[in-house]
């Protein structure tokens, strides 16, 4: 369990004041100046060395992600904070936007810093308007304050920050979609490569980072990589911020060490699965793109990147949706197949048609109106949209399917032989 | 006058304070960038339009920002919260995603569905309402909830759902936020 110690996101849940002379008593903007006098490299490296990987769902290593941005180069650099959280089960970064603004705003200026950008805009989803109410009055302070803006925190460097609101579209959480979505058109993801470090928006270079992955760089600098690489395991080091839904008796967003056991999470942070552990049939641990497990795996998997992929399944967001043996295993997701076929972006015909009829499928297997082969059919569906797209929806589509699938096969033909017996009956 | 599939709402134009507001937003991008500010203005029209962007509205916008109308057409369609259709006065969101449906967001769109007498996607006769299920609007935690007025409404009943569009209809706008808890720390932690 995390040692309260070591908590980044001191003010979570809005305890004490948001605004920017209660954030600087908690540590923040302490010291910027002398980290950003530090350069470019050394804070390159220390992200690098504390092995921070994307919180946003991928995980990719942000000091390698942060490296790829040229350093020398004529255009201008753009740092884009993704601020657009819709992957359902996921309500992480709105607390860190409501609650703590500060800790973004100063981890964007050194992540700035180190990338060389000048201009950093903010996309943000437009339903969280009490976080945009803050964070505008956040960076207002700040400038005020002269932390942002010309020579910021007197460090010779100069960076502006926009907020620009999302319009309610899932697919522009997608860092190249989110980019065409910020140049006026529609949100449809680009081929990569070229990769937005190279050809981001407008043609330059750009750095999209989640919310979570940028508020954390400001402690890691102060309190030393090697601080923030001891916690969690190796590849997988770190707190993390969980948000529990679902049955458990109370549900709550929660900063953790990195592999904590998800039994642990829900029992210690979250009451409890509804009914007590026994009554648990199933989570997704991850956000909705990626494969439930049931019960068994529940008790021991432990909460990071690497642990959840053994299981096939994976970290993603943190979002872990807690499903009890009231649940109608089905509907839980095909209703998710519903959301990614609403969110789907249509510029590829796998997943355009593919979610829709995955949808369809699904929908029919609640009853069990199917046939048996009709499982592997959806099977073999979910694997010629998965890898065959643009952007990772298709495959996030795909994956709760499988996971199902994998888990709950028993279930689904239980289902078609009731079906089919009341059929007979009927007849 | 446009082709596509809008409604008319009559001639439109900033009002001197939204001239200024968009003034404002175009410098926030380069000056050779402008498309930019296409979904922060459409934003605005659409705020200034009774929630709705009329065709007159639309085709301001491309005018104003140099865009072929068609460009700015696609973008009114592509996104989920610009409406090119007038909607309620007050616009009940309920998420029906998966982590809302666990916790009974199926019980808050009925509640809503029978206090208003309309079905998700309707608008009451007489104009006041128009109910919406919507996908995951990012607080999970305090599920149900509802976004209206620009505010969440969360860890819904059916009691407080029902609390919550009475107030609306006696004119109010009642207090946003969570209905049991100050944020999404542990129900009964201090906080």
């Amino acid at each position: 369990m995390l040692n309260p110690k070591d908590r980044i996101f001191t003010n979570l849940h809005g305890q004490e004041d948001w605004g920017l002379a209660a954030a600087q008593k908690r540590g923040d903007w302490q010291g910027t100046s002398e980290l950003l006098s530090k350069g470019p490299e050394w804070l390159l490296e220390q992200v690098q060395v504390s092995g921070m990987r994307g919180r946003g769902g991928a995980g990719f290593a942000t000091g390698i992600k942060c490296q790829f941005v040229p350093q020398q180069t004529e255009k201008p650099v753009y740092l884009i904070v993704n601020a657009d959280e819709g992957e359902p089960g996921t309500c992480k970064d709105r607390e860190i936007l409501r609650h703590e603004p500060h800790k973004l705003l100063e981890g964007a200026l050194l992540t700035a810093r180190a990338i060389g950008a000048k201009v950093c805009y903010i996309y943000l989803r437009s339903e969280y308007n009490q976080p945009r109410e803050r964070l505008e009055e956040a960076i207002s302070e700040a400038y005020k304050a002269g932390l942002l803006g010309t020579n910021a925190c007197g460090s010779g460097w100069d960076l502006e920050v926009h907020i620009h609101l999302g319009m309610g579209a899932y697919i522009c959480g997608e860092e190249t979609a989110l980019i065409e979505s910020m140049e006026g058109k529609k949100g449809l993801p680009r081929l990569k490569p070229p990769f937005p470090a190279v050809e981001g928006l407008y043609g330059c270079p750009t750095l999209v980072n989640n919310v979570e992955t940028l508020a954390a760089i400001p402690t890691i600098l102060r309190r030393g990589s090697e601080w923030f690489a001891a916690l969690g395991r190796p590849h997988n080091t770190g707190t993390k911020i969980f948000c529990v839904s679902g049955h458990v008796n109370k549900p709550c967003v929660v900063e953790e060490e990195m592999g904590i056991p998800l039994k642990e999470l829900i029992e210690t942070h979250a009451g409890g699965v509804r009914g007590g552990w026994e009554n648990l049939l199933a989570v997704i641990p991850g956000g909705s793109s990626v494969a439930l497990i049931p019960k068994e795996i529940c008790e021991t998997v432990l909460m990071d990147f690497d642990s959840l992929r053994e299981v096939e399944s994976g970290l993603g967001t943190g979002g872990v949706i807690v499903m009890d043996w009231s649940t109608d295993i089905v509907a839980a997701i095909a209703r998710l197949s519903k959301f990614y076929m609403h969110e789907s972006c249509g510029q590829c015909s796998p997943c355009r048609e593919g979610t829709g009829w995955l949808w369809r499928i699904m929908q029919r297997m609640i009853v069990g109106q199917a046939s048996l082969e009709e499982i592997d059919l959806l099977y073999h569906l979910t694997k010629q949209v998965e890898g065959h797209t643009i952007c990772a929806l298709g495959d996030a589509a795909a994956w709760p399917i499988q996971g199902l699938i994998r888990h709950f096969r028993p279930e689904l033909e239980r289902r078609i032989a009731v079906y089919h017996q009341e059929e007979r009956m009927r007849a | 006058m446009s082709s596509y599939v809008g409604q008319s709402n009559g001639p439109f134009e900033w009002t001197p304070e939204n001239q200024a507001k968009a003034e404002e937003v175009l410098g926030r991008y380069p000056a050779d960038q402008s498309a930019s500010a296409v979904m922060p203005l459409l934003n605005l029209a659409q705020r200034q339009n009774q929630g709705w962007l009329s065709t007159e509205a639309i085709v301001y916008v491309a005018d104003y920002l140099s865009m072929p109308e068609v460009r700015v057409w696609e973008v009114a369609t592509f996104y989920s919260l610009f409406n090119i259709k007038p909607l309620g006065k007050h616009v009940i969101r309920v998420c029906g995603t998966t982590p809302c449906a666990l916790q009974g967001s199926g019980k808050i769109l009925k509640t809503c569905e029978k206090w208003l007498g309309i079905e998700a996607g309707q608008t009451t006769q007489d104009g006041m309402f128009t109910l919406e299920e919507v996908e995951c609007l990012g607080a999970c935690a305090n599920a149900p909830l509802a976004y209206i007025h620009d505010q969440y409404y969360e860890d819904l009943t059916p009691e407080s759902m029902t609390a919550i569009l009475e107030s609306l209809a006696d004119g109010d706008i009642p207090p946003a936020g969570s209905q049991k808890r100050a944020s999404s720390e542990k129900e009964g932690q201090a906080c």
